[in-house]
C-alpha cells in the first residue's frame, strides 16, 4: 500500500466563540493515499468541510487547531502563511460548493488560470495562457480558446464549476478537496461534474477527497469512506462494506432514511444532532441509538479495527449482525 | 388525469403563463422577457398529492407562486374550489387564502426573527381576524408537528432547520388550509432529518386530508409522497401521470434522463447503471429553444422537434408526456 | 448577545457613563447650577474672570457664572437634539418603509424627493429656508417664533429625515423578499400590517443607530446656526449650548480661555460619545452577526 499523500492525526478544531468554546473537530485520524478517491461523508455539524479547512489554513483566527496534518512530509498546523501559501494550490487545492463565489467576476477565465499557474510555476504570460487554454478543454470546456476570454458570469453554473476545477488542478496538485462540489447544481449537470472529477484524478493522479452528505455520490464514484459525526470520524469502510455491511449505527441511519424504491415510510434517524457547544459525555450518538447502552456514555470511543473497517462503536459486533 | 367527473377537482390550473420583464443589458433597446412558465395545466383532486419536479429554470417555484397569487400570472387561469382567482375581490381572496398556504424552502428565511414561534404560529389567525385567544391552537398545533408546547416562547434561532421546517409546518396548518403548496420543503435539511418531516407531511395528510403541491428537484423524496408527479422542463410540463407509472415507465426523454442522472445509494447497481448523459446545461429561459425545448439535449431530436412544439399526449400507460418521440 | 456585542465597545459604555452623567446634571439643573441663568456673580467687577472658587468655569461678558449657564445650555441643546432627531427619524422611517415596500414608480419618486432635498447644501438651505417659513404666518401656530427653540426644532426634522429614509429603505428591500414577509402576505396580511408587525421590528437596529446621528447631527447644526449668529435667541437671556460656542469667536481674540474651552470641549465630548453609542449600537445590531442557532 502507498504511502499517505495526507496524512491528518489527531486533529482538534475549536472555535471561541461569544457562547463559548465550540469544538467543531475533537480528534480525528485520516489518511488520503495517493490517487484514491476518498468520501468524508457527514451532516451539519459533523465538522467534514471543517476539518479540511484546518488542513488548508483557511480558518479565521478564533479557531485553535491542535494535532498533526501531514501533507508529502509537510506539516501544515502551526505553519507560516508563506508556508501554506506555497502549499495551497501547488501540493492542495480546495473546490467549494458554489461555483459563483469562488470566480473573482471582473476578470477574465483566462487570467484567472493563469494567475494560478504563475503563482507556483516560472511561466510566461504567453505559456501561461496557452496552459489555460489547455486545462479549459481538459474539464470539458468546447472552444476553449473563445471561452478562456469570458467572463464568470457568461458560463453557467456547471460550467463554471469546471473551471474552478481546472483552477484547483493547474498546478497537478497532489490532493484536491472538493467540499460538495455538486450539491448546488442541477442533477443533470451532476453527473457531469462528477466525470469530470474523475477524469482528472485518473488523468493526474490526484488524490480527491469528496466531501458530501449525498451517499449516492458516494456510491457512485468513491472507494473509501470515512464517516464523521459530531466533530469524530465514526466509521472508516471500503465501499462496498460500507453499503452492505456498516458497522456503526449512525452510518445504518444514515442508510435507512434514505428515499428508496420500493418502501413505503421513510426511516428518520430519531432526535437531534447535538449541540457542539455542549458535547455530550461520552459517544454522542448515545441520545439517538438504538443501540445505546450505559457503556457508551463514559468514555469517548475511539475507532477500532472490525473485520476489513473501522468503527467508533463499542457495540459494533452487534450493528453488524442486526439487520 | 383525474377522474373530473365525479368530483370537481379542488385546485385547477389551466394554460398559465407567466413572464418576467428585465431591464436589457448593455443598454440594448430588447427588453429580456424571462419565460419562466409557458401554458402549464394541471389538476389537484381532494387529499391528493401532486408532485412537481424539475430543475432550476423549469419554473415550478413560479407555478407555486402563481397558485397561491403571490405572484400574479401573466394570462391563465387558476381556479380553486370552482372559484377563477383572477375574478374573485379582494374581499374573498382573503377569505380563500384560508384555505391555501405554503411552507417554504429555506428554514433560516421563513420565520420572522424577531417574534417568537407561538406569534409566528398565530399569526395567521391574527390576520385572519379569527376571535379568540390563540394560545390553545397554537399549543395543539405545535405537539402536531412534534414539537413541545413550551416551544411557543422561544425565538427561531433557538431551534435547527429541521424543526423550524415543522414550526412552518405548524403555521401553514393554522387556518386548516384544504391546500397546502410544499415548495422545497427539506431541500435545505440534513438527509437524516429530511425522512422525518416528509413521514410528518404523509401523517398530516392521512389525519387531515388536504391536498399538496410537492414542489421539489429531489426526484427520490417526490416517489415516497406523490400520487401523481409533473415534470417540468424550462418552463413547461413534458410528462404528467400517476407516480408510479411515471417512474417505472418515463415515456418522455427528459424525465428518463432525469431519473438516470439521479445517483443510487448502492455502489454495486449504481457504477453497473447504463447511466443518459446529457450534454450541456440548461438553456436560459430567456431564450427558450423553439418546438421542443428539451431539443437542444435531447439525443433523439430530430428537424422536426425544432419546428413543432409538441403537446402533452396520452401515452399507453397511463400518463401524458409532450414529445415526438416517446419513449417505449 | 447584542447587548454583550456593546458592551464590548469599551468606549461606547464609557460613553454611555458620561452623556447619563451629563442627562442627570442637566435634568436636575435647578440643583446642579449654582446661579440663574442671568445671574450675577458676584457685585461688578464681575466679568471675564477665570475659573475661581465662587464660578467653577469663570464669567461671561456681563459676569454670569458659565458653568450654570453651560449647564442651561446644553439642556436646550439636548432637547433640539433629541426632539428633531426623533421627528426626523420618525418621518425618515414611514417615508423610507413605504418607498421600499411599495417599490417601482412610488419608490422612484420618493426616492427623487429624497435625492432633491439631500442635493442642498445643508447650511445654506437653513438659512434661506429659515427666513422663508418665518415669513410665512399661517406656519406660526406650528412652528413658532422665528427665534424659537421649536423653530429650530422643526426646520431640522424637514431637513433631517433623509439619511433615515434611506437606510430603512435599503433595509426594507433586503427584507421584503425573505420568505417570513411571503408567509405574511400569504395569509392575507395587509402592507401596513407587514410594514408594522415585520419590516420595522426587523430594522430596529439601523433606526437606533440612524437615531444616534440624527441627534448628533442637530446638536452641531444647532452650534453651527448660533456661531454664525442664526440661532434660538430667546429674549430672556435663555442660551443654548451653541450660543456659548458662538461667544468662544470673541474670547479667543481676547485671551478669555475658559469662555472658548469650555463650551467647545463639552460640544466635542457629546458629539463623540453620542458618535461611538452610535458606533457601538452598530456593529451590536448587525444582524450578519446574529445568525446563531
Amino acid at each position: 500500500m502507498s504511502a499517505p499523500v495526507l496524512e491528518i492525526r489527531d486533529l482538534t478544531v475549536t472555535f471561541t466563540t461569544p457562547l463559548g468554546p465550540l469544538a467543531a473537530v475533537r480528534g480525528i485520524d485520516l489518511d488520503v493515499r495517493a490517487g484514491e478517491m476518498l468520501a468524508v461523508v457527514g451532516e451539519s455539524g459533523s465538522g467534514k468541510s471543517v476539518s479540511f479547512l484546518a488542513a488548508m489554513g483557511l480558518l479565521p483566527k478564533t479557531a485553535t487547531i491542535t494535532g498533526s496534518v501531514l501533507l508529502d512530509g509537510r506539516q501544515l498546523v502551526g505553519a507560516s502563511s508563506k508556508e501554506l501559501r506555497a502549499v495551497r494550490g501547488q501540493l492542495m487545492s480546495m473546490i467549494f460548493q458554489d461555483p459563483l463565489s469562488a470566480l473573482n467576476p471582473v476578470h477574465r477565465v483566462g487570467d484567472q488560470i493563469a494567475e494560478m499557474l504563475q503563482a507556483h510555476q516560472k511561466l510566461s504570460d504567453k505559456a501561461a495562457k496557452a496552459r489555460s487554454v489547455d486545462l479549459l478543454e481538459i474539464v470539458g470546456i468546447p472552444q476553449s480558446g473563445d471561452r478562456a476570454l469570458q467572463y464568470p458570469h457568461e458560463f453557467s453554473g456547471g460550467m463554471r464549476q469546471r473551471v474552478v476545477i481546472a483552477i484547483a488542478i493547474a498546478n497537478s496538485p497532489k490532493v484536491l478537496i472538493a467540499d460538495e462540489p455538486t450539491t448546488a447544481l442541477d442533477v443533470t449537470v451532476q453527473a457531469q461534474i462528477l466525470e469530470v472529477i474523475q477524469k482528472v484524478q485518473k488523468q493526474f493522479g490526484t488524490a480527491v477527497v469528496l466531501i458530501t452528505h449525498d451517499l449516492g455520490v458516494v456510491a457512485r464514484v468513491c472507494e473509501r469512506v470515512n464517516v464523521m459525526y459530531a466533530g469524530r470520524v465514526v466509521e472508516r469502510a471500503e465501499i462496498g462494506d460500507i453499503f452492505d455491511a456498516p458497522s456503526h449505527p449512525y452510518t445504518r441511519g444514515l442508510l435507512a432514511s434514505l428515499p428508496q424504491a420500493g418502501v413505503e415510510r421513510l426511516s428518520p434517524i430519531a432526535g437531534f444532532p447535538p449541540n457542539m457547544l455542549r458535547p455530550p459525555a461520552g459517544c454522542a450518538f448515545r441520545a439517538r441509538c438504538p443501540h445505546a447502552v450505559a457503556e457508551c456514555g463514559e468514555t469517548l470511543p475511539t475507532l477500532r479495527q472490525i473485520g476489513a473497517s473501522h468503527s467508533a462503536c463499542i457495540r459494533a459486533e452487534e450493528v453488524l449482525t442486526s439487520s | 388525469m383525474t377522474d373530473s367527473s365525479k368530483n370537481p377537482p379542488l385546485l385547477s390550473v389551466q394554460g398559465l403563463v407567466k413572464e418576467f420583464h428585465m431591464r436589457s443589458q448593455r443598454g440594448g433597446r430588447r427588453k429580456r422577457v424571462v419565460q419562466a412558465v409557458t401554458n402549464v395545466s394541471f389538476e389537484v383532486a381532494r387529499g391528493e398529492t401532486l408532485g412537481l419536479v424539475g430543475e432550476s429554470g423549469s419554473g415550478k417555484t413560479t407555478v407555486g407562486r402563481c397558485v397561491l397569487r403571490l405572484i400574479e400570472p401573466t394570462s391563465g387561469t387558476v381556479t380553486f374550489e370552482g372559484r377563477d382567482l383572477a375574478h374573485v375581490d379582494v374581499e374573498e381572496m382573503r377569505n380563500l387564502r384560508r384555505k391555501m398556504q405554503i411552507v417554504f424552502q429555506d428554514p433560516y428565511a421563513s420565520l420572522d426573527p424577531k417574534m417568537t414561534v407561538g406569534a409566528s404560529i398565530a399569526e395567521p389567525l391574527v390576520v385572519q381576524g379569527v376571535p379568540g385567544n390563540h394560545e390553545e391552537k397554537v399549543v395543539s398545533l405545535l405537539e402536531l408537528v412534534g414539537l413541545a408546547a413550551d416551544h411557543a416562547r422561544r425565538f427561531p434561532h433557538e431551534f435547527s432547520g429541521g424543526q423550524r421546517q415543522r414550526i412552518g409546518v405548524a403555521r401553514a396548518l393554522a387556518l386548516d388550509p384544504a391546500l397546502i403548496v410544499l415548495d422545497e420543503p427539506v431541500s435545505a435539511l440534513d438527509v437524516s432529518i429530511q425522512a422525518g418531516v416528509v413521514n410528518l407531511f404523509a401523517d398530516l395528510q392521512a389525519r387531515l386530508g388536504m391536498s399538496y403541491v410537492f414542489i421539489a428537484h429531489d426526484l427520490s423524496v417526490v416517489r415516497h409522497i406523490a400520487d401523481r408527479v409533473a415534470v417540468m422542463y424550462l418552463g413547461k410540463i413534458m410528462e404528467i401521470g400517476p407516480a408510479e407509472q411515471v417512474y417505472e415507465h418515463p415515456t418522455h426523454p427528459y424525465t428518463k434522463a432525469l431519473l438516470s442522472a439521479v445517483p443510487v445509494p448502492n455502489p454495486r447497481v449504481e457504477r453497473q447503471r447504463s447511466r443518459i448523459m446529457l450534454e450541456g446545461d440548461v438553456p436560459s429561459p430567456v431564450n427558450p429553444p423553439s418546438g421542443c425545448r428539451f431539443r437542444t439535449r435531447c439525443w433523439k431530436a430530430t428537424e422536426l422537434c425544432a419546428t413543432v412544439e409538441p403537446v402533452l399526449e396520452m401515452r399507453a400507460t397511463g400518463q401524458l408526456s409532450a414529445c415526438h418521440h416517446p419513449e417505449a | 448577545m447584542a447587548y454583550d456585542r456593546f458592551v464590548s465597545h469599551r468606549a461606547a459604555v464609557v460613553s454611555v457613563f458620561i452623556m447619563a452623567t451629563l442627562v442627570i446634571f442637566v435634568a436636575l439643573s435647578p440643583f446642579t447650577a449654582r446661579y440663574g441663568v442671568n445671574e450675577s456673580v458676584q457685585a461688578p467687577p464681575n466679568y471675564f474672570l477665570s475659573p475661581r472658587a465662587n464660578a467653577w468655569l469663570g464669567t461671561d461678558d456681563i459676569g454670569r457664572d458659565l458653568y450654570s449657564r453651560l449647564i442651561y445650555g446644553v439642556r436646550v441643546s439636548l432637547i433640539i437634539g433629541i426632539f428633531s432627531g426623533l421627528i426626523s427619524v420618525a418621518i425618515g422611517c414611514l417615508i423610507g418603509s413605504v418607498a421600499g415596500f411599495r417599490g417601482g414608480r412610488f419608490d422612484d419618486v420618493v426616492m427623487r424627493v429624497t435625492d432633491l432635498f439631500l442635493a442642498f447644501p445643508f447650511l445654506v438651505t437653513l438659512l434661506v429656508m429659515r427666513n422663508m417659513i418665518g415669513g410665512i404666518s399661517w406656519l406660526k401656530p406650528i412652528t413658532g417664533e422665528l427665534n424659537s427653540v421649536r423653530f429650530i426644532i422643526v426646520l431640522f426634522a424637514i431637513f433631517g429625515w433623509m439619511g433615515v429614509a434611506r437606510i430603512v429603505r435599503g433595509q426594507v428591500l433586503a427584507l421584503k423578499e425573505r420568505e417570513f414577509i411571503e408567509a405574511a402576505r400569504a395569509v392575507g396580511a395587509s402592507r401596513w400590517y407587514i410594514v408594522r408587525r415585520h419590516l420595522l421590528p426587523n430594522s430596529i437596529g439601523p433606526i437606533m443607530v440612524a437615531l444616534t446621528f440624527s441627534v448628533v447631527s442637530a446638536i452641531i447644526s444647532e452650534s453651527t446656526l448660533a456661531f454664525f449668529g442664526y440661532g434660538p435667541q430667546a429674549g430672556d437671556g435663555a442660551t443654548s449650548l451653541g450660543i456659548l460656542v458662538g461667544q468662544a469667536k470673541g474670547a479667543v481674540n481676547t485671551g478669555f480661555w475658559h469662555l472658548a474651552l469650555f463650551p467647545c470641549l463639552t460640544l466635542v465630548v457629546i458629539a463623540l460619545c453620542i458618535n461611538f453609542i452610535g458606533d457601538a449600537l452598530r456593529d451590536a445590531t448587525d444582524p450578519r452577526l446574529q445568525r446563531d442557532a
